[in-house]
């Protein structure tokens, strides 16, 4: 057992080590002179040695490499020059955003996604499966930028019943205090309903057309998770030991398919991180997403490596949580 | 051959004559299943049809798909402008026409960079084992531990924008999960006999792996391709979207769409047309792609 964590700890150590040297690489891929990029044209050989030499360029590439990587152990993404701030302080600030739009588009994933998957197994041919089927393939065959316009134009251009873009109303920034940094928490913390209201109506659309992907990825593993079960021995004789069919898919099958359920549904939430990149842009919502774009636009390296780093490391991250949690959950594993 | 027997005969024949009889007979009997599931033939339909009209768009489109006139901005679509136009005037439909060509140019590049890398890096992890294993694959769950998107979009950082840096990119994130396969296969037939009865002939590793491994990875390669063309489809729309693919006034579906992002209350067909024709390929994609796997292996259902 002992051996197996070593092991495990060892090869997370060694993925995010490449990791790093990924990031560093695409640091150093870049057609500009960052230093040029810094100073400006017309500054003279004087000052352009200098900064060269603050940037450590002058020293050795595996120097290079050690600050490179001592720095992003410490948070220290250096300054995003489009924003003026630090970029470990601007990421603060993006982030609770995304958890927002991300946790509310998990929410509608597994919410509609399980049950449709159930139904789709239990059901299998019938309509119920056959609208599962074209939902999912919709779902993964959407660009979701273009789901998220069709919605503004539908439901906030047309019929004027959603929020449009952003997060809140001009008129509501700044009302509550950043407890969380989620709004929908927040405005209830601090009994601004109104606050909360206008927060809801803004994350309604983008969160359900970014948790539309999600559900159909849900739903269809839910699905074949299902229809293996269903198919086992055990499903026979609790039905003929005289259970009813409720509780022999809630309590039998469904039992057995909720460990594989969680990892399906940590890997879903971190794939949202890659679906939020487009949907923020589309909303202008402020969140991760936005800020690696505006960050790419202008061309800024630092903010781009941070956030290309970051979620590397979440993706790692819950990719060992749904490990631990499938060890934790099936008793077969112990 | 004697003129007596037909095609069909050659191809149904109990017992074949020959390897190549044998490899025909094999795509006949694919084709036949792949031709009973009619969504699988409807995804194949629309990659044909889509094949065709990048190929013939100057009959489809004859005015071009970069004919301006500023008197004609902002048309709702009409008789003379099916789809309407955009904010230049350019005619959406002929736009749309010659953005297919955009389309299957970066999904055959992606596919032709992304598919031997992949084959290539998996093979050799599978063949040799052992520590060229270990790092080939480390290296691969790096690559595997991004979101396709997030990874192309800081490989476009370091490259800087447009086509070419785009299909690198894209080719770039596409190349792991079809090195993680062929390496899976390869390890089922890496201890097969005719395996050691080439090598006990005196073949180099290399010719090993060239000749006699990555053909057999081959098929299934080919399915998973086919199956993540959607996707790859759709990261480089997403690409062109924010303005890193395709520079204007190239056409292309994704940066057509983010032009209809600021004409979203006045002129809905903007972004409209676009986001149909990225959903119908890649739908299509999946569709020929769920049904080759079907065919091709059997264990999926």
């Amino acid at each position: 057992m002992l051996i197996a964590i070593l092991k495990r700890a060892g090869s997370i150590a060694a993925t995010l080590l490449g990791l790093l040297a990924l990031t560093f690489f695409m640091g150093r891929m870049l057609p500009v002179d960052p230093v040029v990029s810094i100073i400006g044209e017309q500054a003279d050989q004087a000052t352009y040695d200098m900064v060269f030499h603050q940037l450590g360029r002058d020293k050795p590439l595996i120097t290079q490499f050690y600050l490179f990587v001592r720095d992003m152990l410490h948070a220290d993404f250096g300054n995003a020059l489009f924003t003026g701030h630090r970029v470990a302080d601007d990421l603060a600030k993006v982030f609770p955003a995304t958890i927002e739009l991300a946790t509310f588009a998990i929410i509608i994933g597994v919410v509609v996604g399980v049950p449709l998957g159930m139904l789709a197994a239990v059901y299998r041919g019938s309509a119920i499966d056959h609208v599962a089927r074209v939902v999912g393939l919709l779902g993964y065959s959407s660009p979701t930028f273009w789901l998220g316009l069709m919605g503004l134009i539908i439901f906030y251009a047309a019929l004027g019943v959603v929020g449009g873009p952003g997060r809140l109303d001009v008129s509501y920034i700044d009302m509550v205090e950043p407890h969380t940094g989620l709004l929908l928490v927040d405005s209830l913390i601090d009994g601004e309903y109104e606050v909360f209201w206008n927060a809801w109506r803004h994350i309604v659309l983008p969160g359900t057309i970014l948790g539309y992907g999600s559900m159909a990825y849900i739903s269809r593993l839910t699905r074949s998770f299902m229809l293996e079960q269903l198919r086992q021995e055990y499903i026979i004789a609790a039905r003929a030991k005289g259970l009813s069919k409720m509780r022999v898919i809630w309590r039998h099958a469904f039992g057995n398919i909720a460990v594989q359920l969680v990892t399906v549904i940590a890997l879903a939430y971190a794939f949202l991180l890659e679906g939020a990149v487009l949907t923020e842009t589309v909303f202008a919502w402020p969140g991760f997403g936005r800020y690696l774009t505006s960050g790419l636009l202008a061309g800024d390296m630092n903010a781009v490596l941070a956030c290309v780093l970051i979620v590397g490391v979440i993706f790692i991250g819950l990719n060992l949580l749904a490990d631990i949690l499938y060890r934790v959950m099936d008793p077969r594993t112990k | 051959m004697s003129g007596t027997v037909s095609f069909r005969d050659w191809l149904t024949a109990e017992t074949t004559s020959s390897p190549r009889q044998a490899s025909f007979q094999r795509l006949y009997f694919g084709w036949l299943r792949l031709r009973a599931n009619p969504l699988t033939l409807l995804g194949l339909g629309i990659i044909c049809a889509l094949v065709v009209i990048a190929i013939a768009a100057p009959l489809i489109a004859p005015g071009g798909f970069d004919d301006q006139s500023l008197d004609a901005r902002l048309l709702p679509p009409s008789g003379a402008h099916w789809l309407g136009t955009d904010d230049l005037g350019r005619d959406i439909f002929a736009r749309l026409v010659y953005g297919s060509r955009t389309t299957l140019y970066i999904a055959t590049l992606v596919a032709v960079i992304a598919a031997p890398i992949g084959l290539l890096v998996g093979t050799t992890a599978g063949y040799f084992g052992g520590w060229v294993d270990g790092a080939l694959m480390r290296i691969n769950d790096i690559f595997l531990s991004f979101p396709g998107l997030i990874l192309a979009l800081g490989f476009v950082a370091a490259l800087g924008p447009g086509l070419r840096n785009a299909i690198i990119a894209v080719a770039l994130t596409a190349w792991p999960p079809i090195a993680r396969l062929a390496r899976a296969e390869t390890l089922t037939i890496r201890k097969a006999d005719y395996i050691a009865a080439v090598r006990i002939q005196g073949a180099s590793s290399f010719r090993i792996i060239t000749r006699h491994i990555m053909p057999m990875c081959l098929p299934s390669v080919i399915v998973r391709i086919t199956l993540n063309m959607a996707g790859i489809i759709l990261t480089a729309a997403g690409l062109g979207f924010l303005g890193l693919g395709a520079q204007p006034p190239a056409p292309e579906w994704g940066a057509m769409l983010s032009t209809g992002r600021s004409h979203l209350t006045g002129a809905w067909w903007l972004a409209t047309a676009p986001g149909v024709a990225i959903l119908v390929t890649s739908l299509a994609f999946n569709l020929l792609g769920d049904g080759l796997r079907d065919v091709l292996d059997p264990r999926a259902e």
